[in-house]
This record gives structure tokens, C-alpha cells and sequence, in this order.
């Protein structure tokens, strides 16, 4: 591992001598260095090759790597996306990129009939070493089929592992550590975090792929999100701190599995949490966060384990509506002080 | 040469005829559950293309697969045991007669959802011309597939980059119980790639000699460097769609008239009419294939069951309640 790092190293230093990167060059850059690294490793999808990608992630890769190994497709979402489980089969280790989670809803078939399941219907005799790179969440006026949020679809499938990246530094691992991976991984991608700039540190240490992060360490409430949400929930405990509320904050960064002995370890100390998700709350992945949390530790808390969800609606046009739909801040603050009530001074 | 081809040939139906005869068996007796879809009338198609293939070659087939599997050496207690869903089938009693598996054969499975073979197969071919290998890969499908979507998205792929892909249409008529003309306004299955220019013929499926020439043929384009083709194979099954399907929705009069041109009786008696095999000959080779078939059902009976219920879902097993390791 330590000297993969440093050959990663060599590789970033004349390219990236920044310490900041946006999310889109860590992406770029774990893309470059799995293409480089393993001539398994090819990149797929609508515009990724000529065009650079939709949202840059695989700029420059196609004057460096060819045609073969950065394909433009077609537009055929289920047929592209069988065509990398079908190569995965056979030695590849492909990654697909789906330019949005809405039209990934026309690959279900290979994602969860195919890549999902073909190992185990074989008795083992097949991995399917997959990478689906797909952008979701509410970017800014879109409109309802290009807003979608897709986690709790994919969350259900067996056979899947599914990571959901909100900075530069776990952008760039966990694609690398999904490309390695023999199993097929769903990365989910937010499209206001691809400009996203960040820290980054090629040297230091990679977490696990599937482990959840504390990003702000607190004592009175547990604020559990992941993707553009961390953010949410961190101007959130902002705001509490001002009223001596202090909120942990974590980044779930993985959504199946996920990391519960991490948020069980939280709530034993703050004994309250709150579940901030972008998608709407019915039957989203918020519940099964927070049932699994009650199932665990319910004797440790001081009351329900609350959602801050999506409205159950499609994403509107209208920018004042759309960002109605959505939680922000004021949304996350409401909520805590609603479990922790007036504060006696 | 002839003689021994010929012997092979019939041979190889006689087993898949009798195979399917004993599935069906052990199925009305509760031994096989689940969908069972057979291939009795269908043989001639499986036998002769996948004879004509190079042991290297994959192949993708839909979930009527158990005779493609054995004409790709999957031994007939393999495929029996996994019907059975004991540990001892080609895919550990996990997959059952839709899922058939084999990585030593390069049989890449049985998929069960109409038109996934397209995708998975062009996959392939993209791997072995990426990386500029001389095999190829055999994609089976029903004529009910190529209205799915994935039919014209994976023709135009295969087609665009010169994919190493032999299509063969395994065309029986019927989608379940809905004939071709009820569902596709070109009935011409072999003119179907013609949007994405992918030449395309038509060959009695029934005729186990004219399919093996016409497979060879067109295994020669796709070898050429060529890019795909599309084999249209017609043919017929003489059994409902599954064993749940009784076909009442043909007529007496179509089965009759197709019944008269089973492969295996059109093979058998040209054998004899030429002198390639005699009566002696012929017998011995039903009576083989009745014993080896009776074996793999002994086989499969006295199998043990799979028992780890998470077994194969990751590579290494997976809480999904503990992320970090």
C-alpha cells in the first residue's frame, strides 16, 4: 500500500503540484492512475472520450489512453452498462459512466439483474469487477428528470457496494479503491460537488472504502448525511454552536454497508441523531439508517431518531420551489432544537 | 469423416432429446422445480452451431440452455444435479436450469430476462478485440428478443466497432404463446440487423447438417475481422414454452407438419438412406444416451445440497451493517 502511494505520488506531482483539488480532478486523477496502472482498467460512456465528460471527470484521459480504453458510447444506457458486465466476466475491469442517476434508471437491468447477481448465480465462478460512476442528487433547476436521487433503488440489491464521496480526498481513494475492487460498485456522484474545492493529500493514509468519516466532532446530537448533505449538516452545527449546541457531524461516505458501529459509537455519546437525506423521506435510505440505529441502541437514546428528508415531491422548475424541496440548514437547525428543546441558561 | 460427423450429430441429440425427456421426468415428479423451459425440436440449432465453434469461443445463451451447455463439454450430470439444486451442478444449486454456468467451459451463463445475452456479449467481444484475441463469442436469443431495446443497441455497438460477436437467433415462433406475426412487423428475423448493418441469414433450424455449414460460414465473417453476423436459425418446439404451458394456443395441424420434420428423424433417416449409419449403429447410440442420462439422474439424486445460504454474494463476505473492517 505505502508504495502504491508513492508511485501514486510521482504520478500527481508534475500534473496536480496543488494541495486543493476540485472533485471532478480527484476523479480525473483516480481515473488516470487506474488506467495507468492496470491494463484491465478501461472507462466507458456518453461523451466520455472526445468531449472529456460531461462533467470533465475524464478530460485528457482519450489523447492518453485511445479509443479502446475511454469509449464514447452510444446512447444506450442498459446495453453500455451490460457491455461492462460483460467484459468484467472476462478479465475487464471496466468503468461505466452513467452521465446522470435519471438515465441510469434505463440500466437497472444490468446493474441489478446482471452485476448484482451473477456471482452468486454461478455458485462463484464469476466476479464481475464493475465500477458505476453515476451523478445524482438536486443541481440547480433541472427539473424533475434530472434531479433524481437514487440510493434507496440500489441500496436493496444484494450484490452491490455502493459509495457516495462528498470531498476531493475520499473522491479520489474511493473511486481508486472501487476500480481495485472485485465486486461491483455503484460510486454515487453529486453534481454541485464536481467544483467542489477541498484538501488533498495523496500521502495521507486512505480510510477503508466502506467507513464512515466524523467531520466535526460534538456532544449534544448526531447529524448523519452523506454526499452535498455533509455540508448542510456542517453550516447546520455552525449555527447550533451559536447556541452552545454542539453537533457531531458524520459522513457516511458508503451506503451499502454502512458503517453503523461508527453512528452507534456517536449516538452513545450524544444519545440523539438526526438523519438529513436529499431524497424524500418515504421508504428513502434515512429509514434504514434509523431503524437499524433503533434496533441497536434504542435504550440509549433520549427520543426518536428524526429525518430531515426531501419533500415527497417531483423536483420542481422554479428555483424558489426547488430549493424548498430540498433540506438546508435552517431545516437541520429546526429539527435539533425540536428534540433538545429550550435551553436553560 | 461424413460418418463420424454424422454419428456426432446425432449423438449429441439423441442426448439432448432424452436429457430433456428426464428433466421433464423429474420435474412432474417434484425432484425439479422452478421454470423449466425445454428444447425438445430446438436440438439441431444448439448442436450444430456450437459444434462448429472453437473450444475457445464463449457463449451467451438465454434460459433454454441446458443443451448448449452440454455441447460445450458440461457433463450431463453437471446440468442434472444443477436442476436438481444440489451442490454438485454446474453452478452449486444456486442458479438452477435458467442459470447455467461453467468458467472452465467458457459458458457464461443462462440469463433468465429476455434480451440481457445482447449487452453481456458485446461486452465480451469488446474484451477479446481490445485486447485483440482471435476468439470469439456466441450470443443465442429467441426471436421474441429482438424487439427489447438491447437487440438494436447491441447490434449498433457490435456492429460500429467490429465486435467479434456471432448472433444466433434461436426462431421457434412463438414468444410464449404470442406467434411472430402477432409481434414483429418483419417477420425476417435475419434482416433485423440491417439498421445497423449487420449481415444476417436464414437457415433451416431443423436441419442439424445445414446448420453447422451455415455457422461455419458465418464464424469465418466474424473471425475475418469483419464484425458481427446474425444467424437466423427457424425452428420449432415441440413442448409448450415451460412446463407450465401445455400449447394449446398452436394447431393440431402446425404440430403435426412440424413434428414431421423433427431434427433427429430427419437426421436418422438420412444417415440410413446414405449408408453413414446402420440400424445396429443408430441403436446403440439412442441406448448410450439413455444411459448416460439415467446416470446423471442417479447422480443427481444421491447429490448433496448447498447448505451456506451467503456463500458467493462478494468476494469476501459482507455485513451491511458494518462498513469498516
Amino acid at each position: 500500500m505505502t508504495r502504491a502511494r508513492d508511485a501514486d505520488a510521482e504520478m500527481i506531482a508534475p500534473a496536480h503540484p496543488r494541495h486543493e483539488l476540485m472533485v471532478w480532478e480527484a476523479l480525473n486523477l483516480a481515473l488516470d492512475h487506474a488506467l495507468a496502472a492496470d491494463d484491465a482498467v478501461f472507462v466507458l460512456g456518453e461523451d466520455v472520450g472526445l468531449y472529456g465528460g460531461s462533467y470533465r471527470v475524464t478530460q485528457g484521459l482519450y489523447a492518453k489512453y485511445g479509443e479502446w480504453r475511454v469509449r464514447d458510447t452510444p446512447i444506450s444506457e442498459n446495453s453500455f452498462t451490460g457491455l461492462g458486465v460483460g467484459a468484467a466476466l472476462v478479465g475487464g475491469r471496466p468503468v461505466v459512466e452513467i452521465t446522470t442517476v435519471n438515465f441510469a434508471l434505463l440500466a437497472l437491468d444490468a446493474i441489478i439483474n446482471l452485476a448484482a447477481k451473477i456471482r452468486y448465480m454461478s455458485g462463484g465462478q464469476f466476479r464481475v469487477p464493475l465500477v458505476v460512476r453515476m451523478a445524482g442528487g438536486v443541481a440547480k433547476q433541472l427539473a424533475a428528470q434530472h434531479s433524481q436521487r437514487l440510493e434507496h433503488t440500489v441500496m436493496n440489491v444484494p450484490g452491490l457496494r455502493i459509495v457516495a464521496p462528498a470531498t476531493p480526498q475520499d473522491a479520489y481513494w474511493q473511486l481508486t479503491q472501487a476500480v481495485r475492487e472485485d465486486d461491483p460498485v455503484i460510486v454515487l456522484e453529486h453534481e454541485l460537488l464536481y467544483f467542489k474545492k477541498g484538501p488533498f493529500d495523496i500521502h495521507a493514509a486512505a480510510p477503508p472504502m466502506h467507513s464512515a468519516a466524523v467531520r466535526r466532532v460534538g456532544a449534544h446530537v448526531t447529524l448523519i448525511a452523506w454526499q452535498r448533505m455533509v455540508d448542510v449538516c456542517l453550516q447546520a452545527a455552525d449555527l447550533l454552536a451559536q447556541d452552545d449546541i454542539y453537533a457531531e457531524v458524520i459522513d457516511l461516505r458508503s451506503l451499502r454497508p454502512i458503517d453503523l458501529p461508527l453512528l452507534v459509537e456517536s449516538i452513545k455519546k450524544t444519545h440523539r441523531g438526526v438523519v438529513v437525506e436529499e431524497d424524500c423521506k418515504f421508504a428513502g435510505a434515512g429509514a434504514e439508517i434509523v431503524a437499524a440505529l433503533q434496533e441497536t441502541i434504542f435504550f440509549e437514546l433520549d427520543g426518536p431518531i428524526l429525518r430531515v428528508a426531501a419533500a415527497d415531491v417531483p423536483t420542481p422548475y422554479n428555483g424558489a420551489l426547488e430549493a424548498a424541496s430540498i433540506p438546508d440548514a435552517a431545516a437541520v437547525v429546526h429539527a435539533v432544537r425540536r428534540m433538545v428543546g429550550p435551553r436553560e441558561e | 469423416m461424413q460418418r463420424d460427423l454424422i454419428k456426432q450429430f446425432l449423438y449429441d441429440m439423441l442426448l439432448a432429446r432424452r436429457f430433456e425427456e428426464a428433466a421433464a421426468e423429474q420435474y412432474t415428479q417434484g425432484k425439479v422445480a422452478g421454470f423449466l423451459h425445454l428444447y425438445p425440436g430446438e436440438e439441431a440449432v444448439a448442436v450444430g452451431s456450437l459444434r462448429a465453434a472453437e473450444p475457445g469461443d464463449y457463449v451467451v445463451t438465454p434460459y433454454r440452455e441446458h443443451v448448449h451447455a452440454l455441447m460445450r463439454g458440461v457433463t450431463p450430470n453437471a446440468v442434472m444435479a444443477e436442476l436438481f439444486g444440489r451442490a454438485t451442478g454446474c453452478s452449486g444449486g444456486y442458479g438452477g436450469s435458467m442459470h447455467l454456468f461453467s468458467a472452465e467451459h467458457r459458458f457464461l451463463g443462462g440469463y433468465a430476462i429476455v434480451g440481457e445475452t445482447f449487452p453481456l456479449a458485446i461486452g465480451v467481444g469488446y474484451w477479446l478485440a481490445m485486447k485483440q484475441s482471435p476468439d470469439v463469442v456466441l450470443c443465442y436469443f429467441g426471436e421474441g428478443a429482438v424487439n427489447q431495446g438491447t437487440f438494436h443497441e447491441s447490434l449498433n455497438m457490435a456492429a460500429l466497432w467490429k465486435l467479434p460477436v456471432l448472433f444466433i437467433c434461436e426462431n421457434n415462433r412463438y414468444q410464449i404463446g404470442t406467434e411472430i406475426h402477432r409481434n414483429s412487423a418483419v417477420t425476417e428475423v435475419y434482416k433485423r440487423g440491417c439498421a445497423s448493418g449487420v449481415p444476417g441469414k436464414h437457415v433451416d433450424g431443423m436441419d442439424v447438417l445445414a446448420v453447422h455449414q451455415a455457422t461455419q460460414d458465418a464464424l469465418q465473417h466474424v473471425h475475418s475481422g469483419s464484425g458481427p453476423f446474425l444467424l437466423e436459425c427457424e425452428t420449432y418446439r415441440f413442448r409448450g414454452h415451460s412446463m407450465a404451458d401445455s400449447g394449446a394456443y398452436r394447431s393440431a395441424l402446425e404440430m403435426a407438419e412440424l413434428k414431421a420434420r423433427d431434427p433427429l428423424l430427419n437426421l436418422r433417416n438420412r444417415a440410413l438412406q446414405e449408408g453413414w449409419l446402420s440400424e445396429d449403429d443408430i441403436e446403440a447410440l439412442f441406448k448410450k444416451a439413455h444411459e448416460t442420462v439415467d446416470e446423471a439422474v442417479r447422480f443427481a439424486e444421491q447429490s448433496p445440497p448447498p447448505t451456506d445460504l451467503y456463500k458467493d454474494i462478494y468476494t469476501q463476505p459482507l455485513d451491511v451493517y458494518r462498513g469498516a473492517p
